[in-house]
């Protein structure tokens, strides 16, 4: 009885999720006729794939895509280059003006950047960065980059530091302890920030909309161009804007569920 | 986890190598949802003469990019397209090339010598070129057509028998079905700044708080009470008109076009209703601009020459809904949602009591304040129930702190003034 | 000295790209054609929609942010439980975490339109005859609740996966001696798990808090004009009105306000450092 009420609870949050985003394929689906139906259908009678296909064809929808996935892989990278390192020293030293850090990487949050972005704008036309994936990837990096310190220091404040000065014994330096102990145990969560920066990069709107004119992102492609769209092409931009998540939070559950593995062994 | 970035990262970095072309970068706010867009692209620019980009954004986000590129000292855009006040702000800023030869080229092409005069912006020099040209209509459903006012003729309606007809709708199906496009991306300043207050008091600025504005304000609020309350969220109506939540509709022409092309025995389109000063409207002019210091001027001379000749005008009145600005002949077998629309705005602009009013002029980069004015004043006296003197004398406050800061004088339908225009 | 180095990069990275742009911008906030004054803190507050955009978006973080972390907490739970099939839960529930705003609003604007699928299961359950208003400005209590779902949504995944990756980091061996001592699943929830999932807790909140104080995309979608918000405010006087002045008061505002809510976090769920050991 506990066991099927519990169940029960799993599947309705998973219908929780699942639901809307279906409802949304419908929309997508269903086409221009579908929008001025009342009441709807819950089945896709006649869908057909024209909208989406119609959307896809749009001038500029495949670079823009190609520049958001080189956006978020820049500052997916920049973030745990610049992340890790920080977050790791909040974990395991104090030092004088830790403190300070950490009230500068929550400042940093606490902002909204896309107001930065155009102080921004002038310095980075100079920099010659202006309309690039770099360019981008770097405010969105700064967006990013308090989640990858905080997230990888409560990540490694919760590696038990005796493991480590056990490698010390054994001879490791503090760097090879560090890669040989610290990290493999932190991995998943790692993945877990590595997903973040990736998202925060992809859906991130206004700094990209400000700081490209040709090599827009997808979602600041969309934002122009579906606001004033009809609203079957708006559900099919929205589609295919969650598609590719989909898919992407797809191909590392194997490190979410690492994730979950680990405090099960 | 390390292995997917870097190959995932791999992977981009390669296909991004290719350089993509350096085409003209055509940067406009006309045309922006995305069929129109690439009606744009597919049919009139791809046979155009220079291979371009056609970059479509909102207006507020032009003057910002042509600044940051100014100071930046990297141009990319080199052709600009917007609507006549989009485009003064600019001319102020010092972002757009004097373009005189260009004009002295065209000037075989029948452009009306007015409209020229206005794309100089107040300078001694051609600041752009009219493009093209639209205006604001109406359109309705059939359906409400049996409960018009006796004796009301749809196509010289007054504003009292637009609440009646409206009213009469209503009683009949229990809905609010006039709609307006008050939504977020919707063009409902320009209703009371071309069309509301010119029609009941002559004036847009002048006449803010006038005894006849606030009668006016008080009439609107009480239309409102027969209008869709979802009106705050459309931004074209010709959505809700073809979804059927809306059976009166008032919105820019191009904005309305696609519920008259899809379903045109459905809908019948109409003048914007008169009020006791005559019938306001307002005339909207897109022009093409060549940004100072673009990398292709001669390119963009060239998409200009090209986008102005007669063939291509009435190609983008077949495929946008705007309309020619030079000498060019519609073909008469024109699709019949198309032809609903011009012989909508024929009647607007012929009609006896026509009382134009032009975009506001000279504003520079305060016209989205200027909008704010008007939408406020909607806001506090028809959404929150204030009562129009108090907020008009408020808001009047703002409207004169705009004139005396931009030192605007007053446009049509203002008297002209010396000076700032007057807010009395 | 190692610490300094670890960190200096990140430093490095935020001054340039993080502290210039932001005392340019506080500058901007309190400047009005390059003379000192807080005229634009005068505008902003005399705005017609200064008090809603304050109010609403406090509504929806003391609405959403407490309900996210009750739900997330419930699901972190669940996952425990879970046997075969647990990373596909885990998957589907990790679903929104990519989803942008953007997309979130246009979800949920599918399902609460009037013609939209919220509707059709009122009418199909008999509830309501026809189509009916719910993102209407006459109907702001259902907008309020309406948004409030797309937030729930969307961001309870980040609360989620940053619990999950806490939960995994618990000890085994506190609870086997809880078991020892008998002690039922729901004192074990509340004595041993909560307490230690304390950091990451804190982490999960100002994330959370900080980023529903940001909200924009999903709102604009859903409420349009109807629901203003201090971010949207911003957005639409640096670009509609185009007054930087205003529109960097309103940053001014959300930064306070975002850094208020986190020094109330961080003092209301610090860990004592003996206790991180």
């Amino acid at each position: 009885m506990r066991r099927s009420l519990y169940l029960a609870g799993v599947t309705m949050l998973c219908a929780w999720t699942l639901v809307p985003i279906y409802f949304l394929a419908l929309g997508a689906l269903g086409g221009r006729d579908l929008v001025n139906t009342f009441p709807k259908p819950f089945w896709p009678g006649s869908a057909s794939l024209s909208t989406i296909r119609d959307f896809l064809a749009i001038d500029g929808v495949t670079g823009a895509t190609i520049t958001s996935v080189e956006t978020a892989c820049l500052c997916m990278l920049f973030s745990l280059i610049l992340g890790l390192p920080a977050g790791y020293a909040l974990a395991r030293f104090s030092f004088r003006g830790a403190n300070a850090y950490r009230l500068l990487i929550l400042l940093t949050r606490a902002f909204p950047v896309a107001i930065l972005a155009l102080p921004l704008t002038v310095g980075f036309i100079r920099l010659g960065v202006y309309d690039t994936p770099l360019g981008v990837s770097l405010v969105h990096t700064a967006l990013a980059l308090p989640f990858a310190v905080l997230v990888s220091s409560s990540l490694f404040q919760a590696v038990p530091r005796e493991l480590e000065e056990a490698a010390w014994v054994f001879g490791c330096s503090k760097l090879q302890a560090a890669r040989r102990v610290v990290l493999p145990l932190a991995l998943p969560g790692i993945a877990a920030i590595a997903i973040f920066a990736f998202v925060i990069s992809w859906n991130e709107v206004f700094a990209a909309s400000v700081l490209t004119v040709r090599h827009r992102t997808l979602t600041a492609y969309l934002l122009t161009v579906l606001s004033e769209s009809p609203l079957h092409v708006q559900f099919a931009g929205g589609f295919v804007l969650i598609l590719p998540t989909v898919a992407f939070i797809y191909l590392v559950r194997k490190h979410l569920f690492a994730m979950w593995g680990i405090s099960n062994r | 986890m390390i292995r997917i970035v870097t190959s995932v990262l791999a992977a981009t970095m390669a296909m991004s190598l290719p350089a993509r072309a350096e085409d003209l970068v055509f940067l406009s706010t006309q045309l922006r949802p995305v069929e129109e867009a690439q009606k744009m692209r597919e049919i009139i620019l791809k046979a155009g003469p220079v291979l371009t980009t056609y970059v479509a954004d909102f207006p507020q986000v032009v003057p910002t990019r042509l600044a940051a590129e100014r100071e930046g000292g990297k141009h990319t855009v080199s052709l600009v397209g917007g609507l006549h006040g989009e485009l003064q702000p600019l001319v102020t800023a010092g972002d757009l090339m004097p373009m005189d030869v260009l004009a002295a080229k065209l000037a075989g092409r029948g452009i009306p010598p007015a409209l020229m005069e206005l794309g100089k912006l107040g300078t001694a020099h051609q600041m752009y070129i009219p493009w093209m040209q639209a205006t604001y209509i109406m359109v309705a459903n059939k359906q409400a057509l049996p409960f018009l006012p006796k004796g009301a003729d749809i196509n010289a309606l007054t504003f009292d028998q637009l609440a009646e007809w409206s009213a009469a709708v209503q009683a009949s199906t229990g809905k609010r079905m006039l709609g307006f496009p008050a939504g977020p991306q919707g063009l409902m300043h320009r209703f009371f700044e071309g069309f509301l207050y010119p029609s009941y008091t002559g004036g847009v600025v002048s006449t803010f708080k006038s005894a006849e504005a606030e009668a006016m304000w008080t009439q609107f609020a009480a239309l409102w009470k027969t209008v869709n309350p979802n009106s705050t969220s459309y931004n074209f109506m010709q959505e809700p008109l073809l979804a059927g939540d809306v059976w009166i509709g008032f919105d820019h022409v191009a904005r309305m076009l696609d519920a008259l092309r899809q379903k045109p025995d459905q809908f019948v389109a109409f003048p914007a209703p008169a009020g006791p000063k005559g019938r306001g409207y307002m005339p909207v002019i897109a022009g093409l601009a060549i940004a100072q210091g673009a990398p292709d001027a001669k390119g963009a001379e060239a998409l200009i020459d090209y986008l102005s000749t007669p063939a291509t005008q009435i190609k983008m009145a077949q495929t946008s809904g705007f309309f020619p600005v030079v000498t060019a002949t519609l073909p008469d077998d024109l699709e019949p949602g198309l032809k609903l629309a011009v012989a909508a705005i024929a009647r607007t602009q012929s009609a006896p009591d026509a009382k134009p009013s032009l975009l506001p002029i000279g504003l520079g980069t305060q016209g989205g304040a200027f909008d704010k004015i008007y939408l406020d004043t909607f806001q506090r006296v028809v959404l929150r129930g204030e009562k129009p003197r108090a907020v008009l004398d408020r808001q009047a406050e703002g409207l004169k702190k705009i004139m005396a800061e931009t030192g605007a004088p007053c446009w049509l339908p203002d008297k002209p003034s010396q000076g700032p225009c007057p807010v009395e | 000295m190692i610490p300094y180095i670890l960190i200096a990069p990140s430093l490095l990275f935020l001054g340039v790209l993080f502290l210039v742009p932001l005392v340019q911008t506080i500058a901007l906030a309190f400047q009005v054609h390059g003379a000192w004054t807080t005229a634009n803190f005068t505008t902003m507050a005399d705005d017609i929609n200064f008090h809603d955009a304050i109010v609403d978006t406090f509504a929806i973080v003391a609405i959403a942010v407490p309900l996210q972390l009750v739900l997330a907490l419930g699901m972190a739970m669940m996952l425990r439980g879970l046997g075969r099939g647990r990373d596909i839960v885990l998957w589907i529930w990790s679903i929104p975490l990519g989803i942008s705003d953007l997309a979130a609003g246009l979800v949920w604007l599918a399902i609460l339109t009037d013609q939209g699928f919220l509707n059709t299961v009122l009418l199909k359950l008999g509830l309501v005859s026809g189509p009916v208003s719910w993102l209407s400005y006459e109907t702001p209590t259902a907008l309020l609740i309406g948004i409030a779902f797309a937030e729930l949504w969307r961001a309870t995944a980040i609360v989620l996966v940053i619990l999950v990756a806490g939960v995994q980091m618990l000890p085994k061996e506190y609870n086997e001696a809880a078991d020892v001592f008998g002690a039922s699943p729901w004192q074990r929830f509340t004595r041993i798990t909560l307490p230690l999932l304390k950091p990451s807790i804190q982490t999960a909140l100002i994330l959370r808090t900080v980023l529903a104080f940001e909200m924009f995309a999903i709102v604009q979608a859903i409420g349009g004009r109807n629901f203003p918000v201090i971010v949207g405010e911003a957005f639409t006087w640096q670009y509609t009105n185009q007054n930087f002045g205003v529109a960097a008061a309103y940053a001014v505002v959300v930064m306070l306000v975002s850094l208020a809510a986190t020094l109330v976090y961080l003092r209301a769920l610090r860990t004592p450092r003996e206790q991180i050991g």
